[in-house]
């Protein structure tokens, strides 16, 4: 579960966000859409805890944040949170197997291949573990990174614009993929998106 | 999954940009090792043989090539000199042993040398199997020697005239071989060894017959077998004390038909020469390295940049900076080690292929296995370079911000 509270960022003093609270409970999920320009990726970023806000405090599974040392974030960031982004990256010298065992290397757990094979298999692209991540299609990259998301066991999952470069099919099945992995795993589910595709999608939105 | 395999990854993943770096640092380690090698084989062997020769007398000529016929076997000699005056030398007060020296001939390549027993005795050569010479055209033959040839004690041959293994045969007297040297690791490995007289016996037949000019020798008390006109070409001399390298040379140069050479001041003259060479080869080496510190540096420079959103996704994912830090600076050291290694094994196997060659020309031959002290600081400085190239453009690490990369793109 995630909740924030008064959120507020400035790159500069012209350019200040304030965000509305957030409230996401676990297996449930969150469509937050809004144009380019209103902080959509900013909000993200915060809610991953990768930039510190201005003001305000996040709640995750019932710790804040406000106090976490950077290395306690760090670790926090690695175990509770999954990051899907809008172009999936890899580390492209690693294999798709070796950059879903990445994350659990990263996170200091011990490296589950059976999952890895698992995950690959329920997303499609099992038969494509050994190869370079450039190798794969667009939609077979987004997909390879809700795997990686996946494999720590996060309690959110937060997805960057996860659909705008993917064509309709892909899109579905992507956001198909999103809702049903993390329901099964009791994650809480946040998309950030100006995508107008996925509006019917979710039952629960906000607007930025 | 851990650093070690990431980093190796990394490097494998640019095949070209690691290969260039490791072949610069490869090219100039080699150099470098080859470098320290030759001066470490090349100055041991010529000490070794150099030891306890203080002097050196033959005929007039260049006193290097004296040097290098008369103690290393390897050049001309550079004529002959009356045997009578050699043993003059004998009576000084500054001398205290006196090797004459005798050759001209060989067999298949190998120099026969007459001489007296204490040129045995002089280098520590000990008989393996037979006896020492004692008679004339009884030889005693080096331990290569009688590994190269196959001649056992017993056996009979003809020398050849010359010192390069193409002359006329002596075809009617015949050495008999009474035994052969341990392997001593000094010159005495690669020569046959007779006495003085056979040498003169082989050849009186060529030459007119001894003269008796000079019958002033017969005052002396000689161990020489055969006191009357002779020649050698050179002869080793030995000093009582120090002050004899003060006086003798200058007295044999200024009184006696002969050259007076001193091994310490030919020696060092040789690899002052060579040193020039040497000191070139050296600057480029370091030179080499220094460009392959730049590959590094450069390659990783330019992967880091395309690296950046790696980078960034790796720290979001829980790395630490000092991690990224740390994998960035092991693909350096990978990179230096691999460098080192083969840098290394081509310099032993230069030198390996260098000792072939040398053996077949000059019967001396190298150890080229043993890892020199200097090749470890080599690795130390190898490995610092690797560290140095990766870590300068790995710093970027700690300014990168997280955020503000993976939001680009």
């Amino acid at each position: 579960m995630i909740t924030s509270k008064d959120l507020s960022f400035s790159y500069s003093p012209h350019k200040k966000f304030s965000f509305p609270d957030i409230l996401c409970n676990d297996g449930e999920a969150l469509l937050i859409l809004g144009q380019s320009g209103r902080g959509k990726t900013t909000l993200l970023h915060i809610l991953a805890l990768l930039l510190t806000p201005e003001s305000g405090d996040i709640i995750i599974d019932g710790h804040s944040i406000r106090s976490l040392s950077p290395g306690q974030t760090a670790t926090v960031r690695a175990n509770k949170i999954g990051i899907i982004y809008q172009r999936a990256h890899f580390v492209s010298s690693l294999t798709v197997l070796e950059n879903l065992l990445l994350s659990n290397y990263l996170a200091g757990r011990s490296q589950d291949r059976n999952k890895a094979a698992y995950l690959a298999d329920q997303l499609g692209f099992g038969e494509h573990l050994s190869k370079k991540t450039h190798e794969l299609s667009q939609g077979e990259q987004q997909r390879v990174s809700i795997a990686r998301a996946l494999m720590n066991n996060p309690a959110v999952i937060l997805a960057d614009e996860p659909t705008s470069n993917l064509d309709d099919e892909n899109c579905q099945k992507v956001v198909n993929l999103l809702k049903a992995q993390s329901a099964q795993i009791g994650a809480s589910l946040i998309v950030v998106t100006h995508d107008q595709r996925l509006k019917d999608e979710f039952s629960n939105q906000i607007s930025l | 999954m851990n650093l070690i395999k990431i980093s190796w990854a990394n490097i494998k993943d640019k095949k070209l940009n690691s290969f260039l770096s490791v072949l610069l640092l490869t090219l100039g380690i080699g150099m470098i090792s080859l470098l320290l090698l030759l001066n470490k084989q090349l100055d041991e062997q010529f000490r070794r043989n150099i030891k306890g020769i203080d002097m050196v007398v033959g005929a007039k000529g260049s006193p290097l090539q004296l040097i290098l016929s008369s103690i290393y076997q390897i050049d001309a000699p550079t004529g002959n000199v009356p045997l009578s005056e050699v043993n003059k030398l004998k009576m000084n007060p500054f001398v205290k042993t006196v090797i004459p020296l005798s050759m001209g001939d060989n067999y298949q390549g190998y120099r026969i040398v007459g001489t007296t027993p204490t040129y045995v005795k002089h280098f520590e050569a000990a008989v393996g199997t037979g006896k020492l010479f004692e008679k004339p055209l009884e030889v005693t033959l080096g331990s290569k020697v009688a590994g190269a040839t196959g001649l056992k004690v017993g056996d009979t041959f003809a020398s050849a005239h010359g010192l390069d293994g193409e002359g006329d045969e002596h075809g009617d007297s015949k050495y008999l071989v009474v035994g052969v040297f341990e392997s001593s690791g000094s010159v005495i490995d690669q020569l046959i060894l007779t006495d003085l007289s056979s040498v003169w016996a082989i050849h009186d037949h060529a030459d007119a017959p001894a003269h008796d000019a000079e019958e002033g020798e017969h005052d002396h008390e000689e161990t020489m077998p055969q006191p009357q006109e002779r020649e050698v070409t050179s002869a080793l001399i030995q000093f009582r004390n120090p002050m004899g390298l003060l006086a003798l040379p200058r007295q044999v140069n200024a009184n006696t038909p002969m050259q007076a050479a001193l091994p310490s001041i030919e020696i060092n003259r040789l690899f002052s020469l060579l040193g020039v060479g040497i000191d070139t080869l050296r600057a480029l080496a370091f030179v080499i390295i220094l460009i392959a510190g730049a590959s590094v540096f450069i390659s990783l420079y330019n992967s880091l940049k395309e690296r950046k959103y790696e980078m960034a996704l790796m720290l979001s994912m829980g790395a630490t900076r000092t991690r990224l830090f740390g994998m960035l600076l092991l693909e350096g050291l990978i990179l230096a080690l691999l460098g080192y290694v083969a840098g290394v094994l081509l310099s032993h196997l230069g030198l390996w292929l260098f000792s072939q060659a040398a053996e077949q020309d000059f019967h001396y031959s190298f150890s080229s296995m043993a890892l020199l002290p200097e090749e470890l600081l080599l690795l130390a400085g190898a490995l610092a370079i690797g560290v140095l190239a990766a870590a300068l453009p790995s710093l970027g690490v700690y300014r990168l911000s997280i955020s503000r990369t993976l939001a680009q793109d």
